[in-house]
């Protein structure tokens, strides 16, 4: 039992600190956001250079064999940033797929792409209507000859408007909430058929609603075996919401940091207004809460690269809620200590407050997670 | 970073289980299991037992009798003795005033006290809080005048916990009124046999007799008994209440009473179905089954903190006492109507006359009255909060 980083997890933690700190700051990241593409391909090449992108990525594969507290580590500071680069879309999520479900072939096809930035993946999964729900899947692959022939529609496809390749989920067999009868393709975003329509999220990413409309694709591109892609899904999923919880804990750790200087240096009343007990008993419990966020962050990196299903389900279901619900009463607080000024455009507080509040709506929200473990409950009391 | 416990500490666990298995007596099991009155007889038993085994003090070095364990193998016995239903042992000796004389005592009262603390011979109370000085605990009046090798003690301390049963006691006294009020206080050991020393009974709301008021009217106390140096008290007085927190998070206890709150879950009808398919009682049970996760991996994380726990301290009594008082609340909501009658006898293990609704029932309501006190004490969780703003915050 120790919670302490690696030599390695901590020099990286240093640097990655630093470059943030220095290239990443507010006005920069404003002008990113409001660039044609939403990301900046400096910051992803410096990514590429640090060797983030292919950190948990096989040596064989240009990576460096890392887990999933390498992610925590540079979730973290993207959170504590506001990075809205395409990390956790291509390296955790798409990256993460093709590295657990992917065959040789197509490992050495693309690994090595994402991990040195020439390549932007993205997970095509949800769909309307399937709210929360992975097994939820109404996209169809159609075999005809040696092709597939994919159509349907998804929904909440992050980064998916910059991505080269989309990672498509999509019903071969079974009834439409079966989890059996899923399985992944690898489709190139500018095949004929795809329909791609790119917005940017309230909190600067950027997100797609994809069509794909008899969209053909090789039967070398399907990933993993027909019909059983959802444990791999499900897994997948399970990597991003821990690197979300991960980038939640940095993100509200920089509200706090923001918020306690702000209330040190705005005087009311004569007095700065940290001197009202009040306030300091608000930013207390914001301070508790991190720290609890921060061990369930921990609890989530240390079980998602398990493969013993219930236990890593359970766990990543518990950190998403109790950060879930932390990341909602920090960015409130934050927003609510700031006074006027944290309702406004110019404090970094206000996007940091939007950042929690949509990652706790990614991935199934607090709610959606205290149900699983509840239900968890239910079934391992019976 | 790796959150399982090594295969030597899995051993360890192994070998504190099989201990309890063959040496807590059924008895005190089924007491502590039904959460029944506590009582001094049955602390000393199983203090006694964990002496004769060398085990009597978990938190304390070798030197003095401890078992120099680590911050996990505390853990691990704590946990393992809760899930047995082992009584806790009593921490005013143990985890507060041993402490401060490991740390600042002189040799000779190290050697004069330990050996009983460790026994379980004597029986140590606090003596803090006074009926003006609650959260202000530095405007403290009873006074301590040094006349010649005696000091003559004056005052009242109040909501002394088990003082009743106490044969020392550790005051803060106050020594000198000149400059700020924290200068003049001392940390005097007094024993609770000498003359001028009245305890009175403070009835709780749930009708029993925990807490205390201690008089005190011409005390005359041995100057050897002072711990340190005079004047100097405040200063243990704060190292001790940083030990006294981080026991407070009170992990192992409160993960045996969730792992009894599941069972009751199960066993309580509702209706035609068992509670737990209830599932506003089971969300609730969820969330708290969590909050206790967090706090159980939080506490491991901090005393595994080479840094030490620090401020951090104060944000695991707010959270430790807040599970915990979710936790009595729950078991309470359990029992519905069950919980509602008030039978003090039934708390005595031969109890054999009537009851209102389940067994489990019974104590339910007045552990929920009786833990409000969880909050309050050890420095109010306002106090905590006001410990972290300055301490953590700087504000």
């Amino acid at each position: 039992m120790n919670f302490d980083l690696t030599e390695e997890q901590q020099m990286l933690n240093d640097s990655l600190r630093r470059f943030v700190a220095n290239e990443y700051g507010f006005e920069r990241r404003q002008e990113i956001i409001r660039s044609s593409s939403g990301t900046d391909k400096a910051t992803w090449s410096a990514f590429a250079e640090m060797g983030l992108l292919g950190f948990t990525f096989p040596e064989d594969f240009d990576g460096l064999g890392g887990n999933a507290i390498d992610t925590m580590v540079v979730m973290e500071n993207v959170g504590r940033g506001l990075v809205v680069e395409p990390y956790l879309a291509t390296v955790v999520l798409a990256g993460g797929l093709i590295r657990d479900a992917g065959n040789d072939a197509q490992k050495a096809d693309i690994l090595p792409g994402i991990a040195s930035g020439e390549r932007l993946l993205a997970l095509a999964h949800y769909e309307p209507g399937a709210r929360y729900n992975l097994s939820h899947v109404q996209t169809t692959a159609r075999k005809d000859g040696d092709h597939f022939l994919v159509s349907g529609q998804k929904t909440a496809v992050l980064h998916g408007g910059q991505a080269n390749q989309l990672v498509v989920s999509a019903r071969t067999s079974g009834g439409i909430s079966d989890e059996t009868g899923l399985s992944l393709f690898l489709v190139d975003a500018s095949a004929k058929g795809v329909q791609v329509e790119d917005f940017t999220t309230h909190d600067g990413h950027r997100t797609a609603e994809i069509s794909f409309n008899n969209v053909t694709v090789s039967a070398d591109n399907l990933i993993g075996t027909i019909d059983d892609a959802f444990s791999a899904i499900e897994k997948a999923v399970d990597l991003g919401i821990a690197a979300l919880c991960a980038e939640a804990v940095g993100a509200m750790e920089a509200m706090n940091a923001a918020t306690l200087e702000y209330i040190k240096t705005r005087k009311q009343f004569g007095v700065p207004i940290g001197k009202f007990q009040v306030l300091q008993h608000r930013m207390a419990d914001m301070f508790i809460q991190t720290e609890q966020a921060r061990t369930m962050a921990i609890l989530a990196a240390s079980e998602a690269d398990s493969n013993d299903r219930a236990s890593r389900r359970e766990a990543i279901s518990m950190a998403k809620t109790l950060v879930g619900q932390a990341a909602r009463f920090v960015g409130q607080e934050g927003v609510q200590l700031h006074g006027g000024m944290g309702v406004t455009d110019e404090m970094f507080a206000a996007h940091l407050f939007k950042r929690l509040t949509l990652i706790n709506l990614l991935f199934g929200d607090a709610d959606h997670h205290l149900a699983k473990v509840s239900d968890g409950l239910l079934a391992r009391t019976a | 970073m790796d959150l399982n416990y090594t295969p030597e500490q899995e051993a360890f666990r192994t070998e504190v289980r099989q201990f309890l298995d063959e040496n807590l007596p059924d008895d005190i099991r089924e007491r502590v299991q039904k959460r029944l009155r506590p009582d001094k007889a049955m602390t000393e038993r199983w203090q006694k037992i964990l002496f004769d085994k060398g085990w009597g003090a978990s938190t304390w070095p070798e030197e003095f009798g401890g078992t120099g364990w680590d911050p996990i193998q505390q853990i691990i016995f704590e946990e393992e003795c809760a899930i047995a239903g082992a009584p806790r042992q009593l921490d005013f000796g143990l985890r507060m005033v041993a402490p401060v004389i490991m740390t600042f005592g002189n040799d000779e009262q190290k050697q004069r006290f330990l050996p009983g603390i460790l026994s379980g011979e004597d029986w140590w109370c606090q003596g803090y809080s006074e009926p003006g000085a609650g959260s202000d605990l530095a405007s403290l009046r009873t006074s301590a005048k040094l006349e010649g090798d005696h000091y003559v003690v004056n005052g009242q301390k109040t909501w002394t916990t088990l003082g009743q049963h106490a044969d020392w006691i550790f005051c803060l006294v106050r020594t000198s009124t000149e400059g700020k009020p924290q200068q003049g206080i001392s940390f005097l050991l007094i024993d609770m046999n000498t003359p001028g020393i009245e305890v009175r009974p403070i009835i709780m709301l749930d009708g029993e007799h925990e807490i205390n008021e201690v008089y005190f009217d011409n005390v005359k106390v041995p100057a050897e008994n002072l711990v340190g140096e005079e004047n100097k008290g405040w200063t243990y007085a704060k190292f001790l209440l940083g030990h006294e927190r981080t026991g407070l998070a009170n992990v192992g206890q409160w993960k045996a009473l969730m792992k009894r709150l599941k069972e009751v879950a199960r066993q309580e009808q509702d209706g035609q179905r068992p509670l737990i398919e209830n599932i506003r009682f089971r969300d609730r049970l969820a969330q708290l089954d969590m909050e206790l996760r967090a706090l159980e991996l939080t506490v491991l994380r901090v005393l595994t903190d080479k840094n030490g726990p620090g401020a951090l301290a104060s944000s695991l009594k707010i959270r430790g006492t807040e599970v915990g008082q979710q936790l009595f609340e729950m078991l309470m909501e359990a029992g519905g109507q069950d919980s509602i009658a008030h039978i003090p006898e039934a708390l005595e293990l031969e109890y054999n006359g009537p009851r209102a609704g389940s067994l489990d029932a019974t104590p339910s309501a007045g552990d929920y009255f009786n833990m409000r006190k969880l909050s309050i004490f050890g420095g109010s969780n306002e106090i905590q909060r006001n410990i972290i703003a300055q301490l953590v915050l700087g504000l």
